[in-house]
């Protein structure tokens, strides 16, 4: 069996929480392997990092160069290259920097490449049984990756629940100089941090969250009024941001805000992982939408198939009735 | 500015409900509606709009058969310079890489500056740009939500990250970017447009016009293979209302009342 690799992202000297999900994934490839985490960056925060990596991975590489103290993919996959044995795979987390690093890596290896991999069901010598979503998560598939040469495989968040036994005592091997000087064509700048919007979903109780099924900007005002009716606030799937109907801070996602509402009103949102990645602390999820395959309905607690445009008006009516408002 | 966006033609997952074939091994494509993949439409704009700035030229390709050809006839209406349909039964079954390198055989006929994708089109791999940027050997950014064009051969762009921030970079030409849906906002078409470039002559190019050896790609060559589609158990999934609306509007009102949505 080829050697595991995970490539760790970290920040601020902490391991990225997807660190031990690389593991138990690499675990699932080949239950006896001994899977080596790869972390890079510079100074005492990369040796923070790999130092708390020695509990889940029983060998840790540690690439220092000051040049890798902003994680870019291309410096990153330099380093790589020259340091990851012919034939290994390599998993990376599923993210902006999974989706930067991971093509390009499996080209310069030579290995075959999987992204956003779910499940891993079968494991023969040369090749793996993976499971994958398609179609904005409406229907998975199963791909067999020929490892033959190797892999590099880009692995969902959440997909591989971590074990809560990890209390190895790995070794930190020093791969710095092996991984020698490196040059970059793209250059990190800064990161620039989105003004606060006029309303802080992170705050709320209670959200109406709409996407692409809400249609067009003047129906908006038909969440607002429900949103006004309930004293929640308005939150968007990332069409509706795409189409400038609502602005970025508004959006619930990956890519977005991380909200933690008591109540998750889905209107019109299909419910791509991205989505869902923002939501947190166990809401009641309510998805209304029209399509009764909307990936939306599969994590929801309650869901009706209707129409939002029709729906929602009547429900804000029905609400305004209650409070002894007169409905419009 | 030469300007080489690859495009793509995909069901519309937005207008479509996807449901597997009768033999299991596809999706029901009979009744799929298809277009422009979406992501592939802002980056034709945003080639549209840097040509627009700087001057230069913008080339639409996609790799397919000919039912894609209409895609390619939709992104000249919309202003786009040239078109090239890449199309051979050889390059059938390609993988991610395989479709990069038949990518990379056109992009070393021509001679561009830029070349954009979409970030990800149906199968969500968000792959084959970063791999022809490595074939290539140019540097590649994905995510990309603004570019501008600086002296020197250089472009300044910004990539989406976590929590809603931007990370912004610096680039050298030649290179590939990935464009983010969002990015601006695509100019409409209309059938006036269609119809005025309706008789354009598009150029095929198959794998002996581009140079590439028939092994080298398509399903002998992949390393990676779809077997299947298949509809994962829904687990717990939604408690689905299947009252007349009047009925679930009013369970639903019970319901937030008792999870504390009615305040």
């Amino acid at each position: 069996m080829a050697r595991i690799f995970a490539f760790i992202a970290h920040k601020d000297g902490v391991p990225d929480d997807s660190a031990s999900e690389l593991a138990a994934a690499a675990r699932v490839i080949d239950p006896v392997a001994s899977p080596v985490a790869i972390a890079t960056g510079s100074g005492a925060e990369l040796d923070a990092v790999c130092n708390s990596l020695r509990s889940s991975f029983a060998e840790v590489w540690k690439v220092a160069n000051e040049a890798l103290v902003y994680p870019n993919a291309e410096l990153i996959r330099q380093a790589l290259v020259k340091i990851i044995p012919a034939g290994s795979i390599v998993l990376v987390t599923h993210n902006h920097f999974g989706i930067d690093l991971g093509p390009g890596l499996s080209i310069k290896l030579n290995a075959a490449y999987v992204p956003d991999v779910l499940g891993i069901e079968q494991i023969e010598d040369n090749a793996l049984r993976l499971v994958r979503q398609e179609f904005g998560g409406q229907v998975s598939a199963h791909v067999r990756c020929d490892i033959s040469s190797g892999a590099v495989l880009t692995i969902r968040p959440g997909a591989f629940p971590a074990p809560e036994d990890a209390r190895l005592n790995g070794t930190v091997i020093d791969k710095s100089a092996e991984a020698g000087a490196l040059t970059a064509r793209r250059r990190y700048l800064q990161t620039i941090v989105p003004e606060a919007g006029d309303v802080d979903i992170t705050k709320h109780a209670v959200l109406v969250s709409v996407g692409r099924g809400i249609q067009e900007k003047e129906n908006i005002a038909i969440a607002q009024e429900l949103a006004d009716a309930l004293g929640a606030a308005v939150s968007c799937s990332r069409p509706v941001v795409d189409a400038k109907w609502l602005e970025k801070p508004r959006q619930v996602g990956s890519s977005g805000k991380t909200v933690k509402p008591k109540v998750y009103l889905a209107c019109g949102i299909s419910g791509a992982f991205q989505h869902l990645a923002g939501l947190k602390g166990n809401p009641f999820i309510v998805a209304i939408n029209k399509n009764p395959k909307a990936p939306i309905f599969r994590v929801a607690n309650v869901g009706i198939v209707d129409d939002i445009l029709e729906f929602l008006p009547e429900l804000t009516n029905k609400i305004r009735e209650m409070r002894g408002v007169p409905a419009k | 500015m030469e300007i080489l966006v690859c495009a793509r033609r995909v069901p519309d997952t937005a207008e479509n409900e996807i449901a597997l074939n009768s033999a299991g091994n596809d999706v029901e494509r009979e009744e799929l509606v298809y277009s422009i993949n979406e992501a592939d439409n802002y980056a034709v704009e945003e080639a549209l709009q840097i040509v627009g700035r700087v001057g230069g030229k913008a080339t639409v390709i996609t790799a397919g058969g000919e039912d894609d050809e209409e895609i390619l006839r939709r992104e000249m209406a919309m202003g786009a310079n040239e078109a090239a349909l890449i199309s051979d039964g050889a390059f059938e079954g390609s993988d991610g890489r395989g479709l990069a390198a038949i990518l990379k055989a056109f992009v070393q006929k021509g001679s561009y500056d830029l070349i954009l994708t979409g970030i990800q089109a149906e199968d969500g791999a968000a792959q084959v740009g970063g791999m022809l940027a490595a074939m290539l050997d140019y540097p590649f950014a994905s995510l990309v939500t603004s570019i501008e064009v600086l002296d020197g051969r250089k472009l300044k762009i910004s990539r989406e990250i976590e929590g809603g921030n931007k990370e912004i970079n610096e680039i050298d030409l030649p290179c590939v970017l990935s464009i983010q849906t969002g990015i601006n906002e695509p100019r409409y078409v209309g059938m006036r447009g269609i119809r005025a470039v309706a008789s354009v002559p598009i150029p095929t190019y198959g794998a002996t016009e581009l140079g590439l050896d028939a092994g080298s790609v398509g399903a002998a060559a992949a390393k990676a293979k779809r077997l299947d589609y298949f509809v994962p158990e829904a687990g717990k999934g939604a408690e689905m209302l299947e009252g007349s609306r009047e009925e679930n509007l009013e369970k639903l009102l019970e319901l937030l009342a008792a999870k504390g949505g009615l305040k």
